[in-house]
């Protein structure tokens, strides 16, 4: 009675699924929404689709690290370390550009950041010496710098990071605080609300100094 | 409290089901493999988050499906509530509570007490710690709900840190890619002993609130047989420089176990380095079972055996019906009309004829009682109330 549930994989073949591959590859994207993307762009303009492409290369080509912080830029350095009324006395750590993002909107923020580039997860085998730390104790040499807040994730990998910071830091005569709890546990801090990130950014703690 | 009406999408064998279900006895009545245990099933994930029967959420989802759905309306004293939960192998679950907006699947803990006795449950009795701790944690959550976060970071942390342990310890040690790191494996030791406090604290707190219960629960099941008694056992008394266990002690602070952990951890590191896991923590813990002071595990008959497993899950429906009774205990307000739905999966089967008539006894004036049961026969007398027909996942009401 039952039939031999048929995979989406063994009804494409050629460049259709070579499509709904790439797309499958992408973070979030599982297959069902890779092939209905995929036939959105095989129903879509050809102009419109060669937009997305040029939109994809041009990005991978032209966009770059920033020398300072690791946020996105698309100079040497970003536009944020580049602004002259940015605060220089206040460094956000954060673990992904994106993070970068979700603190820009809610425009409680004057300073400036240091982008990690992940959190610390034996799991996926990234540990400290993969993270831009040491560019961040670079950073924090000359004096300038008066207070870290420490906005990694709410989530395990995310608190041992911010952990591990604070112990590094000790040694550096600097103020060392911590998102106020309320975000959502667990969670990732780009998710959060403009409202609730806003508020934790104010009522942050000191954690060491 | 009971549940009025279950609905489910796409669980298990079911694509859609609606069923009414009353206060008092209802009873699931259909051959082996008709979808009677997924029904009930269903009911208990919404008490727990988990299934009584596998630790994977996949096979929940009907095969072929990618998201399973429960709905219920759950009444509580005077007032009726929805709560709806879906569930989506590797992706977080989530949930709505009478028609707001999606929130984590979490959030309904504590909404719908329920406990299921099944056929497994001997392996409460003779089986390995990790089903004792199970049967703690799944009390645990039910009766302090913001715990279920605790358990589920404290998993993720010793992962991490058996991962850091196992990679330390391995030939990638003093290499050149950054080695062993011993600032981060603090870290890591922090965590556990900040989250396993946590645990070790609430269980201990748990185990004292159930105890006198199943001294109770064990005299009614075994008719006077014996004293039974159960006591915490941490895997850090291992350990402890002084005699006094944490489960023997009446009252613990967590920041004293938090503490003991971290020095235990300390202690521990060269060895622990060399066998890649963590050895101390709520993860190794356990709780010793006795009958007139004999462990049971070791000593019990199968009789005294199914008496006990019998003992605790009454002693848990007790504990949720009258809540905490220690100040120090109240992890949420209790309120009223507490008392669990009681699931008894294929259980009337397993047991004789006395140990049957004592459930029964215990059972028949529960608030809602749900049985599942091959033929109408082993549906004992005296748990008369609704009767649905289970064939092919569908169920038809028949008395
Ligand atoms: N994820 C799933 N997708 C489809 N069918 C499933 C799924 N999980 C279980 N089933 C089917 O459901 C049936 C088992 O249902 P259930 O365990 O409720 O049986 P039961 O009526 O309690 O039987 P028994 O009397 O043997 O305990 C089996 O036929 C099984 O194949
Ligand atoms: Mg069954
Ligand atoms: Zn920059």
């Amino acid at each position: 009675m039952s039939t031999k549930p048929t995979t989406i994989k063994d009804v494409y073949e050629g460049a259709v699924q070579d499509l709904i591959d790439e797309l499958g590859r992408l973070p979030g994207v599982g297959p069902k929404s890779a092939q209905r993307i995929a036939f959105h762009i095989l129903d879509a303009d050809p102009a419109d689709v060669q937009r997305l492409a040029t939109a994809l290369v041009e990005a991978k080509a032209r966009v770059r690290f920033c020398d300072v912080c690791g946020n996105v830029a698309q100079a040497e350095t970003c536009q944020i370390c580049a602004d002259p009324r940015r605060i220089d006395t206040v460094i956000c750590v954060v673990e992904e550009s994106k993070d970068v993002v979700a603190i820009e909107r809610t425009r409680e923020f004057r300073g400036k950041y240091h982008v990690l580039g992940g959190a610390i997860n034996p799991i996926d085998g990234i540990g400290p010496s993969d993270l831009r730390i040491r560019e961040l104790m670079a950073r924090l040499q000359d004096g300038v710098v008066q207070e870290v807040i420490l906005a990694t994730d709410p989530n395990v990998e995310g608190e041992a990071t911010a952990a591990y910071l604070a112990r590094m830091l000790t040694a550096i005569e600097v103020k060392i605080t911590r998102l106020a709890s309320g975000l959502p546990v667990g969670g990732d801090l780009e998710f959060a609300d403009e409202v609730t990130l806003g508020r934790a950014f104010e009522g942050r703690t000191l954690i060491g100094s | 409290m009971f549940v009025s009406h279950l609905s489910l999408v796409d669980f298990r064998s079911y694509e859609h089901v609606d069923v009414e279900l009353g206060e008092g006895i209802n009873a699931f009545v259909g051959p082996n493999g008709q979808g009677k245990t997924n029904i009930v099933e269903a009911i208990g994930y919404l008490a727990t988050l988990r299934s009584h029967r596998v630790a994977s959420e996949i096979p929940l989802i009907r095969a072929g499906t990618e998201r399973a759905v429960i709905r219920s309306r759950i009444v509580r004293g005077d007032r009726a509530s929805t709560v709806e939960v879906e569930i989506v192998p590797g992706k977080s679950n989530r949930a709505r509570i009478n028609r707001g907006s999606l929130t984590r699947a979490r959030d309904i803990l504590g909404l719908l007490h329920a406990v299921t006795f099944a056929p497994e449950d001997l392996v409460l009795v003779k089986g390995d710690p990790d089903a004792r701790r199970d049967f703690l944690d799944v009390l645990c959550v039910q009766l302090a709900p913001r715990f279920a976060s605790v358990l589920a970071d404290y998993e993720r942390v010793l992962r991490q840190r058996n991962t850091l342990l196992k990679t330390a310890s391995g030939p990638r040690r003093g290499s050149d890619e950054g080695g062993f790191d011993l600032h981060t494996l603090e870290v890591w030791d922090a965590k556990l002993a900040q989250l396993g406090a946590k645990i070790t604290h609430l269980r201990h707190g748990i185990v004292q609130e159930l105890a006198p219960h199943i001294a109770r629960t064990y005299d009614e099941v075994s008719a006077g047989q014996g004293v039974a008694t159960a006591m915490y056992r941490s895997s850090l008394d291992a350990y402890a420089d002084d005699e006094q266990t944490i489960g023997a002690a009446t009252t613990i602070s967590e920041a004293m176990i938090e503490a003991q952990l971290l020095d235990t951890l300390a202690k521990l590191r060269a060895k622990e380095l060399q066998r890649g896991v963590t050895l101390v923590g709520p993860h190794r813990d356990d709780v010793v079972l006795t009958i007139n002071d004999l462990a049971v595990k070791s000593y019990a008959s199968h009789g005294e055996s199914w008496s006990f497993a019998l003992a605790l899950r009454l002693a848990s429906y007790d504990l949720l019906t009258v809540g905490p009774q220690h100040e120090s205990h109240q992890w949420v307000p209790w309120g009223n009309d507490a008392e669990p739905v009681i699931i008894l999966d294929d259980v009337f089967a397993e047991l004789d004829v006395k140990r049957r008539d004592r459930l029964v006894e215990r059972v028949a004036r529960a608030k809602q009682v749900l049985i599942t049961a091959a033929v109408a026969e082993d549906v004992p007398e005296g748990l008369d109330g609704r009767r649905f027909d289970v064939m092919q996942a569908e169920v038809t009401r028949v008395l």
